[in-house]
């Protein structure tokens, strides 16, 4: 048994995805020298062609790697910043994203795009706190957020291998997160949800590193509340079926999830909830708030992004009062 | 693939036939615009063939392009069938990309066109990536990536420029600049000059006369014997022009931005009279008829082609066949 860190366990994917299979590069920023982590010491096993240390050029190389996508190879971008992908939504969801249905399907563009880091950094402040996950899933990008050590390997190996444009979001508040690793690491399949604690009364769909929130207010609740805690892991493709075999059981639907409230992922899940799945109280949703730009002194931040406070508060409304 | 695939342009007679059979082609699609068949419109690249027949006539099978909006003439250069481009622009089933595409996105990946594109400037790090693909991989394929005065303007160029001339991939950027961008002259838009720019990353650039198919062919030729050698990227400044208007929906539109009298200078130049003048009357007779033959066939092709099922209208979203919710109607 050994303790596996969220960092460590992309930087494991990643280097087992270059040793499988030689199309794979990665590129983005300083990693040659693994300032972020995931990248590091791989520059010193696999070289400069396979670890391609870009410029600031994030138009540029997000392009450049769809290119070598059509040509055979399966690129894999290191982001700095989540708010980057905003200067390359043309390349990722007009170009990669777009490609395959507008060549009538003569090509794929197997792209992953690994944001280590994503959501609230404490005092990064407006333009370096984002978690645009939702807007990646409205677009129809394969996007993924792993919530474990083993879910990161998993998730981001699984997304390597994809033949479509993948976005991986690792969340900040996770990348120190260890876990204890008794098994084989192992692909983990994109759409595919996890139940990581069984309940009877209430559903949390819990994003990212949201699930550690929600496994602690569910332990919190366990003598008044039992609480069911379903991870999502993959928002695009959404596991619906998960989520309706959870409602089977509990009928009542929480979700928390650290994007903005209109149009964000939350919104969704209940929406499709409330359209095709049993519920016996209306479904509530913890969210930033709509439009949210977060601010930078560290109350400020904090008030804005869901926590456990209030998903305490939204369970027991919905199992004690559901239409209050 | 062999070279011998590329005997289409080997020559100055089948240079012509191309430039012919590009011209033929954008008549054709007119007035399929015209009649209705073709919805949506189309960016004509009449008056403007020199370039893309001289650029492809230096390339090789293997060798790739990233176009633009305005794009036949670079897919049917490089070497795509013309009933099948103009299926797709008619949006049938066996058009290059089944229907999918249209003519902004026509593509065809196993002739090395890696799509028209509706975004300026979107393929010019597109073909970054490929060439540096391919000098990875040890090939000597060499990529062009076509675009417009307007995409002069757009950063993600400029940042292309700057990668391939650091990496020093073999990229020919083709600056086809037609004096206008949409209806803003390239003199109100572009400060210093396109080469300039070019020439700042280190880029040796060059203007051609883009009227005259010769003279972009033979600079195509040395900036790609470079590349191959390992050179690195160079840049051609082609100066066109277009004959029709931006986009087809231009003439509705009653556009005023362009002379008579300049429309009519440039037309003297017309690069489809200067390749003919060339030949015999004869055999430029021959050819003009054989390429109206080639062209019915390709109208006659194109017509008979079956429209998509609705059904299928999200085939292909995703490679691995993933089926999207339905929307609106459930
Ligand atoms: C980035 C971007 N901005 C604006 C447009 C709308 N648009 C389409 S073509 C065009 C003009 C392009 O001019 P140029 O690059 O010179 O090419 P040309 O049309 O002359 O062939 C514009 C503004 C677009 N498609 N993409």
């Amino acid at each position: 048994m050994s303790k596996l860190s969220y960092t460590k366990a992309l930087n494991r994917a990643l280097g087992d995805a270059l040793a499988e299979d030689p199309a794979v590069f990665v590129l983005g920023e300083d990693i040659g020298a693994g300032l972020a982590g995931p990248t590091l010491g791989l520059l010193e096993r696999f070289g400069p062609g396979r670890v391609v240390d870009t410029p600031l050029s994030e138009q540029a190389f997000t392009g450049m790697a769809v290119g070598a996508a059509l040509a055979g190879r399966r690129p894999v971008i290191e982001f700095q910043i989540p708010a980057l992908l905003f200067l390359v939504f043309e390349q990722l969801v007009n170009q990669a994203h777009k490609f395959s249905l507008m060549t009538g399907g003569q090509t794929g563009v197997p792209l992953t795009c690994l944001v280590p880091g994503s959501g609230s950094r404490d005092g990064w402040a407006g333009q370096h706190s984002d978690h645009p996950y939702s807007l990646f899933a409205h677009a129809g990008v394969k996007t993924v957020v792993p919530a474990t050590p083993t879910d990161a390997y998993g998730l981001l190996l699984s997304a390597v291998r994809d033949p479509d444009p993948v976005v991986v979001f690792a969340p900040a508040a996770v990348l120190g997160v260890r876990e204890n690793v008794t098994w084989e690491l192992a692909p983990v399949p994109l759409g595919s949800a996890r139940v990581h604690r069984a309940g009877t009364d209430v559903t949390v769909v819990a994003v990212g590193h949201l699930v550690h929130d929600a496994l602690a207010v569910a332990e919190e609740l366990a003598g008044e509340i039992s609480v069911e805690v379903l991870d999502p892991r993959t928002l695009h493709p959404f596991d619906w079926a998960a989520l309706a075999a959870s409602l089977e059981r509990t009928g009542r639907l929480v979700v928390i999830d650290d994007s903005n409230r209109s149009c964000g992922i939350g919104a969704e899940i209940l929406a499709t909830a409330a359209e095709e799945m049993r519920l016996i109280a209306p479904p509530r949703r913890i969210t930033r708030p709509d439009g949210a730009v977060l601010p930078f002194a560290r109350d400020l931040d904090r008030a804005l992004q869901p926590g456990r406070e209030q998903l305490r508060h939204t369970v027991r409304s919905v199992v004690k009062n559901p239409w209050r | 693939m062999t070279d011998r695939q590329f005997l289409h342009l080997a020559s100055t007679e089948s240079r012509y036939r191309m430039l012919r059979l590009i011209r033929g082609f954008e008549q054709l699609a007119l007035g399929l615009v015209k009649s209705g068949v073709i919805t949506g419109g189309i960016h004509p690249y009449i008056g403007q063939e020199a370039v893309a027949v001289g650029v492809c006539a230096a390339l090789r099978p293997q060798d790739r392009i990233t176009s633009t909006h305005r794009g036949h003439g670079h897919v049917l250069a490089k070497g795509a069938d013309p009933g099948r481009l103009l299926a797709e622009l008619c949006g049938r089933v066996d058009g290059l990309n089944q229907g999918r595409g249209g003519s902004m996105h026509a593509a065809d990946l196993s002739l090395g066109i890696l799509g028209a594109n509706g975004i300026v400037g979107a393929g010019a790090p597109i073909a970054v990536g490929a060439a540096w693909a391919a000098r990875q991989a040890g090939e000597d394929r060499v990529v062009v990536s076509f675009f417009g005065d307007g995409a002069l303007n757009q950063g993600v160029l400029l940042e292309s420029l700057n990668l391939a001339a650091m990496w020093q991939l073999p990229v020919l950027f083709v600056c086809e600049n037609n004096g206008y961008a949409t209806t803003l002259p390239a003199a109100t838009a572009v400060a210093g000059s396109g080469t300039g720019r070019a020439a700042a990353f280190g880029i040796p650039a060059v203007e051609v006369d883009g009227m005259d198919t010769e003279a972009v062919r033979e600079a195509t030729e040395l900036a790609v014997r470079r590349a191959r050698e390992g050179g690195g990227p160079a840049f051609l400044e082609c100066r066109t022009y277009r004959f029709e208007g931006h986009h087809t929906m231009e003439r509705r539109m009653k556009l005023r931005y362009r002379s008579a009298e300049e429309i009519e200078h440039w037309r003297t130049r017309d690069p489809l009279e200067r390749a003919g003048a060339a030949l015999t009357d004869g055999r430029r007779t021959a050819i003009d008829t054989a390429v109206d033959a080639e062209l019915a066939e390709a109208e006659r092709f194109a017509l008979a082609s079956d429209h998509p099922d609705p059904a299928g209208a999200c085939d292909h979203l995703y490679a691995d066949g993933l089926r999207p919710r339905a929307g609106a109607v459930a």
